[in-house]
């Protein structure tokens, strides 16, 4: 049996790191990214959200949970895994699939807000669409995401932003969260220039 | 004809001396030798065998001329330091007549790189079922001495009485290829955890020691002369040792494959590896260089069969058994045995030359002596290319090894058919 | 990352159980209305089969399909040394086509390792010869996972033929893998001794069967072919069913929670009796199910990424 060898990564030279949005401001944001949910969607009626892993999952929780106490709606969670639909399996070694849960009342008929961390070429929301289609038909489809880096290789944009962040291609946006990472924080990180 | 002088060679391992050979014999031997018309060859380093006798080679002529001709399988033995080679019978159509026993030994003369003696078959075309003209073959030109069915056992007991008895009136023996065809229907690899593992048919070792202990009864009981050819398992070298130590006219034979590689090879499935009898286990190596040391085991016999590239490149159960041993074989016997030149000379030369009854072979070089020899690069070591084996097929299980000793040069009668380790036509 | 799965020794605890788990989120496709995924688009998968072999052959295409690779079925039975092409000028011809990768079942055991050597693409064993059968090891442990909830600590008995048998050799070694603990019950002609020692230590041997039954949590029965009859592996069939068949009253004799388990095709009345094989212990229609999800997994597996 023969592996690939495996993959040579050097380490990062020293990268200047910007701490974007801290704990508080994370809250904050996805405060008011549940509260333009509610005003949008006229109370989230008929409404589910989607995570997408990793971190779109936790975000979708927080967010059911914000909307529940601003309103007291329990709007129905789920997870989409989009890893089977990417466009660049071929450029990794086999990513690991993760499970699908779309929540009981299903999906067919509401509307869909997909949940992630961070927006960037627009692959990983065309990857999801092509998903979602494959596991029913929503009425509609709407994108929530905590951090929009711009660089858009697709025509796709989000209807709920935390953050809008500028940068430069060279530049990484690393979003964690207690939930997976022990800590809310998005810092970005230095290009070529530091 | 060329003179050689040999300068400072050690004959059999013996401190170094000159050897002049002139008019096909060993002329002078002693310090300080000149000859102003020989050709000096410096022996420094070198020493000097009794050209090698291989008492078991498939030389596939006539029938599969595509795996290896008469001559090319003289040059293959040329190069490994041999003078003379038994040729197997098992050829298309079989050595079971006169007439083609002595095809082979024209071709051999022909070619004129080794003595080719062949061996006649027991049964006519390997059938088993009755005797080819044993008599007829002792009588031809190829004057055969030792017969076979190798490849195939003579496995009906009143058959191989009748063989055994038969060819006493000549000074026959019967070398038997020992495996009970009834105990290893299908068998592909030696019987034992690695067949179980592979999902391969096992070879029971008990196959080819219940023929042995078979034969050495009836050669007992019939007071015939009896070859075991390649033995392959330590139960063998037990029977074997009994029958010895009774007083039974039984040699044996062990190939340098069986005394090297275990069936762990057959582990990637490669049938470079295939081979009949098996490769077998740690054990059964460990048993047989003893045997080889004791002398319970007279000789080793190379078992060289050449076969086609399409013959192995396929699935295991489809390759045909067999693997090339002439150019590696003193490699493999140094490698195993170290540099016991006396031990290797008897096992490799001496001894076989004698069971097979060929005269002027197996002699020391030694004034007097028909110049049969070989001389050996002990300190030499060299790594095995197929595509440099002078044999037509590439099937060696040595590839890419690196073994010791290398053969330098080789003669046949006072004419050199190897020099610089190159053949000379 | 694998490149190939020849033998369930290919698998280690870690990649064996990404498999099961991948296959179980396959799983979920096939009750979806659109039963496709789109994660091999693009790739050639050949199906080479020298041996007829229905089941293995639809269960691997309709892998194949689901995740929208191209499916080649070569059906090369007939083809042997004597006539027609070698095997390795059939891998090279498939390499030609742009196969990433072979599915092979051969009669001749090794055939798939030998064909690895020959093709760039991956190459899984669908059956060779008396060797191995890892994706059926795969499917069964899938099917005891989803049904008993685990592997680990499991005792499985393995009955039947297990000298000729692939099945049992890639069961024995995923299963010890896995934490399983193995038991072989047969004939001794039909038991090599040395399987422990060969496979994994630890795989317990039993010649009586009613005396294994009440301890097992899994009882696997391997088909037996009739012929063996002929060769003295056992004296009749009535023997053999008498000794080693699974029938109802010993099927009584197993805890309330096992699960018996065949690979298929069934020698109905040999091996295992209509009420065994029918019963609700019986999971033979589900393993054929999870054949095609755990083949799903495999395949992702190997051809779902860049692992060269």
């Amino acid at each position: 049996m023969a592996y690939p060898p495996a993959a040579q990564s050097s380490p990062p030279r020293q990268p200047s790191v910007k701490v974007i949005l801290a704990a508080a401001d994370v809250s904050r944001v996805v405060d008011r990214i549940a509260h333009q949910i509610l005003e949008k969607t006229q109370g989230a009626a008929d409404t589910v959200l989607l995570g997408i892993p990793t971190r779109g999952v936790p975000l979708a929780r927080r967010l059911a949970g914000r909307i529940s106490t601003f309103e007291d709606v329990a709007v129905p969670v789920g997870v989409l895994d989009i890893t089977l639909y990417r466009d660049d399996l071929r450029r990794h070694a086999t990513r690991a699939v993760g499970p699908t849960e779309l929540p009981p009342g299903g999906i067919d008929g509401k509307r869909v807000i997909l949940v992630d961390d961070v927006l960037f070429s627009g692959r990983t929301v065309r990857a999801a669409l092509d998903a979602l289609s494959d596991v029913g038909r929503p009425a509609s489809v709407q994108l929530a995401v905590l951090v929009d880096r711009g660089h858009r290789e697709l025509p796709i944009r989000a209807d709920y932003v935390g953050k809008n962040i500028p940068t430069a291609l060279a530049e990484s946006v690393k979003v964690t969260l207690a939930e997976t990472d022990g800590t809310d924080e998005v810092k970005l990180y230095g290009g070529a220039t530091s | 004809m060329t003179a050689y002088l040999i300068k400072n060679v050690s004959v059999v391992g013996a401190a170094p001396t000159d050897l002049l050979i002139r008019d096909g014999v060993v002329a002078e031997a002693g310090a300080g030798l000149t000859a102003p018309d020989a050709t000096v060859l410096d022996g420094t380093g070198l020493v000097a065998l009794p050209g090698l006798v291989d008492l078991h080679t498939h030389l596939r002529e006539p029938g599969r001329e595509d795996a290896e001709t008469v001559e090319s399988g003289s040059r293959a033995a040329a190069l490994g330091g041999y003078t003379a080679v038994c040729a197997m019978a098992n050829t298309s159509p079989v050595a079971d007549t006169a007439g083609v026993v002595e095809q082979v030994w024209r071709l051999g003369r022909e070619a004129g790189l080794v003595d080719v003696q062949p061996i006649g078959a027991v049964t006519v075309g390997l059938a088993g079922e009755r005797l080819a003209e044993l008599g007829a073959m002792a009588d031809s030109a190829a004057r055969v001495r030792i017969f076979s069915d190798d490849g195939h056992c003579v496995a009906d007991p009143k058959l191989m009485r009748r063989a055994l008895e038969y060819v006493k009136a000549f000074d026959g023996v019967i070398a038997q290829h020992a495996e009970e065809p009834r105990l290893t229907e299908g068998a592909q690899m030696h019987e034992g955890e690695v067949s179980t593992r592979l999902g391969l048919t096992g070879w029971p070792a008990v196959a080819e020691e219940a023929i042995i202990a078979r034969d050495v009864l009836l050669a007992e009981h019939v007071g015939s002369r009896l070859h075991i050819c390649h033995v392959s398992t330590a139960g063998s070298v037990e029977v074997l040792r009994h029958a010895k130590a009774r007083g039974v006219k039984v040699t044996a034979e062990v190939t340098p494959h069986h005394l090297l590689l275990t069936d762990e090879k057959a582990e990637t499935y490669d049938p470079v590896y295939k081979v009949n009898p098996p490769l077998r286990t740690a054990a059964d190596i460990a048993a047989l260089r003893a045997a080889l040391a004791e002398g319970v085991i007279d000789i080793v016999a190379t078992d060289h069969a050449p076969h086609a590239v399409e013959d192995k490149e396929c699935e295991w159960a489809y390759a045909r058994p067999g693997m090339l041993g002439l150019e590696t074989a003193l490699s493999i016997a140094l490698d195993v045995l170290g540099p016991q030149w006396d031990l290797i000379a008897e096992r490799m030369s001496r001894a076989p030359a004698r069971i097979a009854g060929l005269e002027g072979h197996g002699l020391d070089p030694a004034p007097g002596v028909p110049a049969n020899l070989t001389l050996v690069d002990p300190a030499a070591h060299r790594t095995i290319e197929p595509a440099e084996l002078a044999s037509r097929s590439r099937n060696t299980p040595y590839a890419r090894m690196t073994l010791p000793g290398r053969i330098v040069a080789t003669f046949l009668r006072g004419e050199p058919t190897v020099l610089d380790g190159k053949a000379v036509k | 990352m694998i490149r190939h799965l020849l033998s369930g020794a290919d698998l280690d605890a870690d990649t064996a159980t990404q498999i099961l788990d991948t296959a179980a989120e396959m799983a979920t496709v096939a009750g979806r209305e659109v039963k496709k995924l789109p994660a091999l688009r693009g790739r050639t998968v050949v199906n080479l089969f020298y041996e007829d072999s229905t089941r293995t052959r639809i269960s691997f295409e309709a892998a194949a399909k689901r995740l929208s690779a191209d499916v080649i079925n070569f059906s090369a039975k007939g083809s042997s040394v004597t006539k027609g092409e070698s095997l390795k000028d059939t891998a090279l011809t498939l390499q030609a086509m742009g196969a990433d990768a072979v599915v092979v079942r051969h009669p001749a055991s090794g055939a798939p390792h030998r064909l690895a050597n020959w093709v760039d693409g991956s190459v899984v064993n669908a059956g060779d010869g008396t060797h191995e059968h890892p994706t059926q090891a795969l499917l069964d442990a899938y099917t005891m996972r989803s049904r008993l909830g685990r592997l680990a600590g499991l005792h499985v008995a393995i009955v039947g033929d297990v000298l000729h048998s692939r099945v049992a050799r890639s069961n024995v070694l995923l299963l010890s893998t896995l934490g399983a603990k193995v038991t072989l019950v047969g004939p001794p002609t039909l038991i090599p001794v040395n399987i422990s020692a060969a496979l994994a230590p630890g795989t317990d041997v039993s010649y009586d069967l009613d005396a294994v039954l009440p301890d097992v949590d899994v009882v696997m029965m391997l088909r037996v072919q009739r012929e063996r009859m002929g060769d003295s592996y056992f004296p009749s069939a009535r023997e053999y069913a008498r000794r080693y068949g699974l029938d109802g009253p010993r099927m009584r004799r197993l805890p309330a929670h096992a699960i018996v388990m065949h690979p298929g095709p069934m020698n109905r009345g040999m091996e295992i009796t209509p009420e065994v094989a029918d019963s609700p212990r019986s999971t033979i229609v589900e393993q054929v199910a999870n054949g095609v999800s755990v083949r799903m997994a495999v395949l992702y597996l190997l051809l779902g990424g860049n692992n060269r």
